[in-house]
């Protein structure tokens, strides 16, 4: 892929802006990637630059290969790239391959910590287990920096369990709709 | 509770009460929620939109937090009710401009609101004086957690409440507080600190919100993650920038009264005798003026006028607040000459 701002060097730094609350993804090569960020620090965060410049991992695919369209509310993954909206809440379901990754470039994590509604118990008995999950993951980083790795070990096996179990249950949450 | 009876009082967001008031003009905290698998507003057809507005100013008539609370349909609103309620906080700009199948809950403290149909199908706004997201966070949450049990929420428990644009998923909350930061500005400092506070992943924005330039030294910050953080968290962090960035003007304050006390009076007074004297002022030079008479209350180089009055004046002479009072439309210059006359009337009456 080549950069979207020369058109000449290949794109090895992957933005997400969001200008207005549209998100926009750029392409940069190196240099062109300097400049902006530099662009960007002077106008201070009117308009953000959202994900680093270190975080260059290519998760999302070109968006025009993309041919996945949401079967509640007809809205195509190429409409959204368009006009930066979802379509319904079923959206996330269809397109979740695509919004992990985006989510977690401009959240920084894609795993929910806050509020429940208070609607159903199932919801909240799976989201607890989620949470866990995010809270051992967090644990499992401290004993890898601290060089515990035994004991980094024992966490990522409750790690792959848990998520088993979490797998199993959203299947049984959604047989129930 | 009439649209009109606002017209009597001051917004919450300038009260000038609560802790820190002399730098922190608001704090406000607002949830996106969605119904689930319903089609978000800009990608519904008009009937389902209508539908939704229905759906939930049904929801949300009976609640008590609303019991006597405004339930407006915004086309029913002509363009000065509408600006009138985007200049006291109560609904966005963008909000105001398409106006179809959109609705607005409004408790009469005006300390609620809850736009309905706007980006999300709920956003729901509660605003607090001075530095409170805590007090904030306590009533929201409240309505919040009732209106959940009323409406199917969309939420998926690893990426949390779902919205329109992915920047709102998960708590679906943005807090922000407005600053006033005249010493910062004055010291050219302003700059390098909004661009350390926007590295930390805030958006720092004018008066009036998104896409408006900052005026009057008036700055609002907020966050931009929303995902990954407990809601107490997303507070926490914020409070953190916002004290260190009052701290930053409160010393900038200090600076000028020990060692610029004179250059500091002088500019406060000029304010000041333009206000007292002017035949005609833009509401820009107005904003600009007041924050510096603002300022010189308190750091108390004025004394003998009440903080309120100014405060009043900030709200009073917009131009849909003006055109309200007189009960017609006015060209701009019109609005002009009456603010003139509005704040040469107010501040002789002290
Ligand atoms: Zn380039
Ligand atoms: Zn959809």
């Amino acid at each position: 892929m080549l950069c979207d701002i020369c058109n000449q060097n290949e794109a090895t730094v992957h933005l997400t802006e969001i200008v207005n609350e549209q998100v926009t993804e750029l392409h940069l090569c190196e240099q062109c990637a300097q400049q902006k960020s530099m662009q960007m620090e002077q106008q201070f965060g009117l308009s953000d630059l959202l994900a680093g410049l270190a975080d260059s991992d290519k998760l999302i695919a070109a968006p025009e290969k993309i041919t996945a369209k949401c079967l509640n509310c007809n809205l195509t993954y190429k409409d959204f790239k368009k006009i930066g909206r979802l379509g319904c809440s079923e959206c996330y379901v269809y397109f979740k391959k695509y919004l992990t990754p985006l989510l977690k470039r401009i959240h920084g994590s894609n795993i929910h910590a806050g509020k429940t509604p208070q609607k159903s118990a199932l919801v909240t008995k799976v989201k607890k287990k989620a949470l866990s999950v995010f809270e051992l993951k967090e644990k499992l980083q401290q004993a890898i920096a601290s060089e515990e790795f035994e004991q980094a070990a024992t966490i990522r096996d409750q790690i792959r369990e848990l998520e088993k179990k979490q797998k199993n249950g959203t299947k049984d949450e959604e047989g129930c709709e | 509770m009439m649209l009109n009876d606002l017209l009597n009082r001051t917004s919450e967001w300038l009260k000038g009460e609560g802790p820190l008031s002399d730098i922190v003009i608001s704090s406000r905290l607002r949830l996106a929620r969605n119904i689930e698998k319903l089609p978000f507003p800009h990608w519904a057809s008009k009937e389902k939109e209508e539908e939704i507005l229905n759906i939930i100013l049904d929801a949300t008539k009976i609640l008590d937090q609303f019991k006597d609370a405004l339930f407006l349909k915004l086309d029913e609103l002509d363009s000065v009710d509408k600006q009138f309620l985007v200049e006291r906080h109560l609904m966005s700009h963008e909000f105001a401009l398409r106006s179809s199948h959109k609705g607005l809950v409004l408790t009469s403290d005006e300390v609620v609101s809850l736009m309905i149909n706007e980006e999300d199908h709920i956003r729901l706004q509660v605003m607090q004086s001075g530095f409170n997201l805590d007090g904030a966070w306590k009533i929201i949450d409240e309505i919040d957690t009732v209106l959940s049990k009323k409406l199917n929420f969309a939420y998926m428990p690893d990426l949390g409440f779902l919205t329109a644009c992915p920047t709102n998923a998960g708590t679906g909350m943005r807090g922000s507080v407005m600053l006033h930061l005249p010493a910062l500005v004055m010291t050219k400092q302003i700059n390098r600190i909004l661009a350390a506070v926007a590295k930390l992943s805030f958006n720092v924005r004018g008066l009036y919100g998104e896409g408006t330039q900052a005026s009057g030294n008036f700055f609002q910050i907020s966050n931009q993650v929303s995902l990954g953080h407990a809601e107490d968290d997303i507070i926490e962090n914020i409070k953190s920038v916002i004290r260190q960035i009052a701290d930053q003007e409160a010393a900038a304050r200090a600076n000028l009264m020990g060692s610029h006390q004179q250059m500091l009076n002088d500019r406060i007074f000029r304010a000041f005798g333009i206000l007292e004297n002017a035949r005609i002022i833009s509401s820009n030079e107005t904003i600009e003026l007041l924050s510096m008479v603002r300022l010189g209350l308190d750091v108390g180089l004025i004394k003998d006028i009440d903080k309120k009055l100014v405060n009043d004046l900030f709200i009073f002479t917009q131009p849909a607040h003006l055109q309200k009072m007189s009960s017609k439309k006015l060209t701009p210059t019109e609005r002009d000459a009456i603010r003139a006359s509005l704040i040469r009337k107010k501040l002789l009456n002290k």
